[in-house]
């Protein structure tokens, strides 16, 4: 189990900064689809089943599927195939790696100083998180809820493209 | 009828606030009906309810009329009520009643004035403040009058607005009188520390048992109290004010600066007279006060020739007996001078104003002169009223009322050879000055044409107060003469007898005659030299004693001078090195970091996207350091 | 056969995060950086779902599905927002946003 995990991660990392580092929109989103997978074997490994499975249907699916259709639709493939040069060059990659860095390092140095545990028998089934789900959290599955309610309602008032919606002071041309 | 006190200062605030909201819509007959009535009406309800109290008493000789609660903080409840017992009716009987008259007048004298309504609405939010002032049951509403006739004090001196001398008078007094309010507010706040109450008469009750005589709080608090009624009431050191204050019309100087407000620092006085039995420096300081006004007052008063200011510095000097005698403890003595002072002074500076009206606002003494012929009415009741002020024996009621208190000076336990000199050589000076002023503007050759004729609104007040002004004198006589004693008695139940020391019956009527004497010498004195030989005296002026003395006692002593250079120009010095304000330079410099602030922050906000998050990074960064190092 | 040391399964949380916050800062593409967002958030909830196991407790998972409810609802109102900027810039690039400055 030790060593499935360890490839897991190991393929999480890898497929991850593949996708960060992509020039094409849609080679990085393929990339970030075999992260979110290797992190749901994590999980599954975790013994965290439920979750597991949402996050290859949520993030797997639905939600690079919304990043698909947007890359689909605006066909920006070709555009960031060009900027790739420039960004390449060590004033913009260096900044935020060293950034990075240090974030990570302090993370690491907080798992490290802190003793060590072994996680031992420790599924949490799906019954249990639902129950917590819809009795101490139940107010937060409210909130949620509106706030979901809020994001498609925002996304469809947004994403609406009105005949004449340039701005006053933005000029540009139609 | 009693039931209505509440009335009697209401009334003359509806006038107030009528004339205030449509003074300007009415016409110039109805205005009079308006102000003057108001103040009418008040007038016919204090007699009514005064006849009411002295028929049938209330329990206690008092009554008390609550109307609600002011306010109820930290334990302490002032409340709107009036308190009416013998002092205060006496107080608003003249308040109204001498007011009336003034209103009267003055819808004859003002009508040309542009500002009629105006003058009338504030006559009667004077009115209606000071009789809060009397009526108040707590110190606190008492106050509330208080600062209110001080406001109408100012409005009215700065009436003619438009000259800025008048504005300055007006500023003056207002400045002035706000240094003795400090001071008696001060003695507020030490009375509600000691007592947890302004209610007058819950102080006067427990005070006694609380405070022994002389102790140190008494003291204080009295002479805190003292410092209200001594810049209210234009005595040594805050007498400056009133003289520039004839700046205001004359029957506002009629009103408040002689009869009324002035008068309030008396009232306060005698309404806390417990409070200054206590504290026996205080009383003595008062009689000092009062002795040494009234003498200076008096040569200041010689050698005006403003006719007005002349008056002024009268009235300061006869607030000076008042203060005399309260400070003797003849507290009946001081009330009674204050009630017959105001009837003359009242009608000095209703005739005084009468002849600068007719001819045409000269106020300048030697060039009036010859009036007798020309003004009748106006001569002789204005004769009346100075042979009243120089307390001409028997037939005046001033000799009365005067004369009360120099037999106590005399004969009181508080009273001494020096108080009674001093207030013998004051009214000598008295009846010098004020038939100085008589055989100048009424006798000699005339030099300037009547303009005006006088109508009856005028001189019917004038008739009204000159009979008063001699007669109203019969209600308190001495021993020597018929010993009737209507008006003490009248105030027995509020205010303590006098306590006398020595002194028969042969030693007063000996002192009577000498004093009458010496009114009559007086009044030679001044007809020799400002009538028969005015050369003698324009002779003295030359020399240089006689030039120094006139310009130093016309100008009052040189107060002003002094405390022009004392405290007036220091300020404007310390004010002008402290032009910029050295506080706001600290404001100034918050002002400016947060510029600067914004400057440096603005350049954060360059709207590159990735700036942003790399900000976020970085707060992230170091939000983690902190928790985990620090 | 769970026997998963905990600080490896957060440091891979933790070392997730911090690609994430590489491709947020560093992208120019504004799609990209939504994708890196989405890679934090991830990483996140990882971490929780690691606690929560730790503990044997339900918290853990809960909190990642508040967290992934959240990504979503963040992911459509931002695409729709990308969708707009397309129409006003016909660029996805981060640089012309900064017009809103000047």
């Amino acid at each position: 189990m030790l060593i499935v995990f360890y490839l897991a991660a190991i393929v999480a990392i890898i497929s991850t900064l593949f996708a960060v580092t992509r020039s094409n929109a849609v080679h990085a989103l393929l990339y970030l689809i075999v992260s979110f997978l290797a992190v749901a074997v994590v999980f599954f490994i975790l013994g965290a089943h439920f979750v597991a499975a949402l996050e290859v249907i949520v993030y797997a699916g639905a939600i690079i599927v919304l990043f698909v259709f947007v890359v689909m639709m605006l066909n920006v493939g070709a555009e960031t195939e060009k900027s790739n040069d420039r960004w390449l060059s060590i004033k913009s990659w260096g900044g935020p790696a060293i950034l990075a860095f240090i974030l990570f390092a302090e993370l690491a140095y907080v798992i490290f100083t802190k003793e060590s545990i072994q996680t031992d028998e420790s599924i949490v089934a799906p019954k249990q998180v639902g129950i917590s789900l819809f009795t101490t959290y139940m107010l937060g599955i409210e909130i949620a809820a509106v706030m979901l309610m809020a994001g498609i309602i925002g996304a469809y008032h947004l994403a609406q493209i009105k005949k004449v919606n340039r701005h006053r002071f933005l000029g540009g041309e139609e | 009828m009693i039931n209505y006190l509440w009335l009697v200062p209401v009334l003359p605030l509806l006038g107030f606030l009528i004339l205030t909201f449509w003074g300007k819509k009415m016409s110039k007959k109805t205005i009079p009906f308006v102000g003057a009535g108001s103040v009418g009406l008040a007038a016919l309800l204090t007699i009514i309810i005064g006849v009411q109290f002295l028929l049938s008493p209330p329990e206690g000789n008092f009554f008390n009329q609550k109307l609600w609660t002011w306010m109820s903080v930290g334990g302490m409840s002032p409340s709107i009520a009036f308190h009416l017992d013998a002092l205060s009716l006496v107080f608003i009987f003249v308040i109204t009643f001498v007011g009336f008259l003034i209103h009267v007048y003055s819808s004859e004298y003002m009508l040309g004035d542009e500002g009629f309504a105006r003058f009338m609405s504030f006559m009667n939010l004077f009115v209606s403040s000071m009789l809060i002032l009397i009526l108040a049951d707590n110190l606190a509403l008492m106050y509330l009058g208080w600062e209110g006739v001080g406001l109408c004090s100012f409005l009215l001196i700065g009436f003619w607005y438009k000259d800025s001398a008048n504005a300055a008078a007006a500023r003056k007094a207002f400045i002035v009188t706000r240094i003795g309010d400090t001071a008696m507010a001060l003695g507020l706040f030490m009375l509600i520390v000691n007592f947890n109450t302004l209610n007058i008469q819950e102080i006067l009750h427990t005070a006694p048992s609380q405070w022994s005589v002389g102790s140190s709080t008494a003291v204080w608090v009295a002479f805190l109290l003292l410092g209200g009624a001594v810049g209210k009431s234009a005595q040594l050191p805050l007498q400056t004010w009133l003289p520039d204050a004839m700046a205001g019309p004359s029957p506002v100087s009629a009103l408040i600066h002689a009869a009324t407000m002035v008068t309030a620092g008396v009232y306060l006085i005698a309404r806390n007279h417990v409070l200054f039995e206590l504290a026996p420096i205080a009383m003595h300081a008062i009689a000092i006060i009062g002795a040494a006004t009234l003498l200076m007052a008096g040569f200041a008063a010689v050698v005006q020739s403003d006719i007005k200011r002349v008056l002024a510095y009268s009235t300061i000097s006869q607030i000076g007996y008042m203060f005399l005698a309260l400070g003797l403890g003849a507290w009946a003595a001081g009330i009674f001078h204050f009630m017959i002072h105001a009837f003359f002074k009242a009608l000095l500076f209703l005739g005084a104003g009468a002849v600068i009206h007719a001819l045409h606002h000269e106020q300048n003494m030697f060039k009036m002169g010859g009036l007798r012929k020309e003004l009748p009415i106006v001569f002789w009741t204005f004769l009346a009223g100075s042979a009243a002020l120089a307390a001409l024996p028997l037939v005046t009621a001033g000799f009365y009322s005067k004369d009360a208190i120099l037999w106590y000076a005399w004969s009181s336990v508080n009273g001494n050879i020096y108080l009674w000199a001093a207030s013998f050589f004051g009214a000598f000076i008295t009846s010098i000055y004020t038939f100085r002023m008589v055989f100048i503007t009424f006798w000699g050759k005339m030099k300037t044409h009547v303009h005006t004729h006088l109508g009856n609104a005028m001189q019917v007040p004038l008739i009204i107060l000159a009979v008063l002004s001699l007669l109203a004198g019969f209600i308190e006589t001495p021993h020597s003469l018929g010993h009737i004693t209507i008006f003490a008695d009248l105030l027995s139940p509020v205010l303590p007898e006098v306590q006398l020391n020595h002194g028969g019956e042969y030693t007063e009527i000996i002192l009577q005659i000498v004093t009458a004497l010496t009114g009559f010498i007086g009044i030679f004195i001044a007809w020799h030299f400002w009538y028969k030989k005015p050369a003698l005296v324009y002779n003295f002026k030359q020399t240089s004693l006689g030039t120094f003395l006139h310009g130093f006692w016309l100008r009052g002593w040189d107060f002003d001078r002094f405390y022009d250079g004392l405290f007036v120009q220091p300020f404007i010095r310390l004010s002008q090195i402290n032009k910029d304000d050295i506080v706001d330079q600290l404001n100034i410099g918050i002002a400016n970091l947060v510029n600067w602030l914004h400057n440096v922050l603005k350049k954060t906000q360059n709207g590159n996207i990735r700036w942003y998050a790399t900000g976020l990074a970085i707060g992230l960064i170091l939000t983690l350091t902190i928790v985990l190092f620090l | 056969m769970n026997t998963i040391p905990i600080e490896h399964a957060l440091l891979l949380a933790a070392v997730l995060f911090s690609i994430g916050l590489i491709g947020v800062v560093s992208r120019k593409n504004v799609i990209l950086m939504l994708l890196s967002v989405e890679i934090m958030l991830n990483a996140a909830g990882l971490a929780f779902v690691v606690a929560g196991s730790r503990w044997i407790q339900p918290d853990g998972q809960v909190m990642f599905i508040f967290i992934l409810s959240m990504a979503a609802a963040e992911v459509s109102v931002g695409l729709a927002l990308i969708l707009q900027m397309f129409h006003l810039n016909k660029s996805v690039d981060t640089k012309t946003l900064g017009k809103l400055c000047e």
